[in-house]
């Protein structure tokens, strides 16, 4: 005898074939990755930005301290992950910014 | 009254205070929390009148702070052993009316102390967790007392069974004895378990979440994989550890006690439950409860990973351990976690001499970026290292698709299976047949007029040719091609021939699994 079966089977593809199965909410809740440019500086931690070393504008250089940023009890310095112009700065001293926070684009 | 009278009575009065735990008022707000006493959680747990307590009168090392002043009973953890269905075990309870059941150092060595027994006697140790954490006053004492519990989880994997309870809080520090253990248990509204709380997480992340959603029972069970078994009661969980310490062997040195044999449920019949369509799902514990003595199968990870099963049966009144694709869930796909729960499982069964046979029907791994970059790679090849690694036992059926890497990884014959089945049904290939024909036949569908009939073609044709368990039998890959019905009698036959099995290692101190 074959089970009657209600439930809500769902198309989904693993190399080129389509199974019918259910998703787990942990499937349905993870991450979608998103392209980041290089020159966008996101925050790694959450924290308070103490000092904005950088301005609007000012040529940098791979390596050059940009901010810093107090997180889990350090003063984390940010620097230039590649050389460029400063071409906007989205934070400010005293600031509380979560983690993956965009703080500046360097271009 | 003589004096040995008078010493009874005395001892009596000593033991009915350390009994009282924190008192009337403390028992009572536990017990409006739905909580049981550490006492009566023992007492339900072991054999009726088995339990023996040890270290009643252990006192507290606190100087600071005025604790000197404080008396504690207990130190706030009950220790001692007992027997669950006969079976010896050592055991020991937080008690949260203590104190809030917090870890001094004299507390932990209590612990510490029944954990070295258990490793001594080989037996299995149970630890029932309801703490509020490091008794704070007496500083780094409590972080000691921490890690040389640590140390001996560690010392003792592999030797003893360990089980954890989470029966309250179970928060910082505190959560790293349980995850070193083999079997973790939660329960519905009682069970709390994270690294740093909602209060820590709301003042540096601004993140806002509460108690349950960071940390419950369900988030445990379903989320992160910590926990084994989830439960809606404390007398269902202890329940259920009842049933699990009946499957397992006491040390290592031992195999499980063996029952008597009994026939699985008629109501399955193993031929109805398989789709023959390779893309339509089903519940391959239909399949398991098929195979096993009284159709029993006790699952764990029942909610977490869901795409793979495993858990334990009995065959000829033997505990063996079952590892199976669930195409039921992300059509039974190999991912991170399904690949850590079925390692460690599988690490489990080789640890503690319990045959594992595999049920394979997977279409692969999961793809994603998030896969990728969640480390599948390492994960996955857990599942290669623990097989390989087992001198177990291990007997593989392919029920229908074994394709590409999950083929090799779901206990090949490559990675050591001792016998390999396959269904009529099964199909061995290096990946489904749409995929391989886009590829091998990729001019010639390119090159057609009507692409999409060129394609059919070519996969029909693709199907006709490897998707099968022929071509892998001609290699010799596949033992026997048998029919479903056969699958219980010829793994019994499987497990009695390789009873007295022996397979060797080279020696080393250990191996290193890509954890």
């Amino acid at each position: 005898m074959e089970k009657k079966d209600d439930k809500q089977y769902v198309d989904f593809v693993v190399t080129a074939r389509k199974y019918k199965t259910l998703l787990t909410d942990k499937y349905r809740n993870r991450p979608f990755w998103n392209k980041t440019q290089p020159g966008e500086i996101f925050s790694a931690l959450p924290g308070t930005i103490i000092e904005v070393v950088a301005h609007e504008g000012q040529d940098v250089s791979e390596g050059d301290l940009l901010l810093v940023l107090e997180a889990m009890k350090m003063q984390n310095r940010i620097i230039a992950p590649v050389a460029g112009v400063v071409r906007e700065i989205f934070v400010k001293e005293g600031d509380k910014i979560g983690k993956h926070c965009l703080m500046m684009k360097i271009g | 009254m003589s004096n040995l009278e008078k010493n009874i009575q005395t001892l009596r009065e000593k033991k009915a205070v350390v009994e009282m735990g924190g008192g009337e008022a403390a028992i009572e707000k536990q017990a409006a929390m739905g909580k049981l006493t550490a006492r009566e959680r023992i007492l339900a747990l072991l054999d009726a009148n088995s339990f023996h307590e040890y270290d009643m009168f252990v006192k507290h090392d606190g100087r600071d702070f005025g604790m000197d002043k404080k008396d504690y009973p207990g130190d706030g953890v009950v220790t001692g052993t007992g027997t669950i269905f006969g079976a010896p075990v050592c055991i020991y309870a937080q008690d949260f009316t203590v104190a809030g059941g917090s870890l001094g150092l004299q507390h932990a060595r209590k612990i510490t102390k029944i954990m070295d027994h258990a490793l001594k006697m080989r037996c299995p140790i149970i630890g029932i967790n309801d703490s509020g954490g490091a008794r704070i006053q007496e500083g780094v004492q409590a972080l000691a007392g921490y890690g040389e519990i640590f140390y001996r989880n560690t010392i003792a994997s592999g030797v003893i069974p360990q089980i954890s309870l989470i029966l309250g809080p179970c928060a910082g520090g505190a959560v790293y004895s349980p995850a070193l253990t083999d079997f973790v248990f939660v329960v519905e509204n009682i069970s709390k378990m994270f690294i740093t709380g909602p209060d820590v997480i709301k003042t540096v992340l601004g993140e806002d979440i509460s108690m349950e959603e960071l940390g419950s029972a369900r988030v445990h069970a379903e989320i992160t994989g910590n926990a084994h078994f989830y439960a809606r009661s404390e007398m269902e969980c202890f329940e259920q550890i009842k049933h699990l310490v009946s499957y397992i062997p006491w040390n290592n040195a031992e195999r499980a006690k063996s029952i008597p044999s009994c026939e699985p449920n008629v109501e399955y019949n193993i031929e109805s439950i398989v789709p023959s369509d390779p893309r339509k799902p089903y519940d391959v514990r239909d399949v398991i409860r098929c195979i096993v003595d009284k159709s029993d199968f006790l699952e764990v990870q029942e909610l977490w990973a869901a795409n793979i099963v495993i858990g334990f049966g009995r065959m000829n009144g033997e505990t063996v351990g079952f590892v199976a694709n669930q195409p039921m869930v992300l059509a039974g796909v190999l991912d991170c976690d399904s690949s850590d729960k079925a390692a460690r499982f599988i690490r489990f069964c080789d640890s503690f001499n319990i045959p594992i046979i595999t049920l394979e029907d997977m279409p692969g791994y999961l793809p994603g970026v998030d896969q990728e970059h969640a480390g599948v790679i390492r994960h996955g090849a857990k599942v290669l290292y623990a097989y390989s690694e087992a001198t177990v036992p291990k007997i593989t059926v392919i029920l229908r698709k074994a394709y590409g890497g999950g083929y090799i990884a779901m206990n090949s014959r490559h990675l050591g299976a001792d016998f390999t089945f396959a269904w009529p049904s099964a199909e061995i290939a290096v990946m489904g047949p749409e995929g391989a024909a886009n590829i091998i036949f990729k001019k010639e569908i390119m090159e057609a007029e009507d692409q999409d009939a060129m394609r059919q073609e070519k996969v029909k044709e693709y199907i006709e040719k490897f998707a099968n368990p022929f071509v892998a039998a001609s290699k010799g890959f596949i033992d026997s091609v048998i029919e479903p019905k056969e699958t219980r009698s010829l793994l019994l036959h499987a497990l009695e021939l390789s009873a007295l099995k022996e397979e060797f290692r080279p020696a080393k101190k250990h191996g290193l699994p890509p954890f």
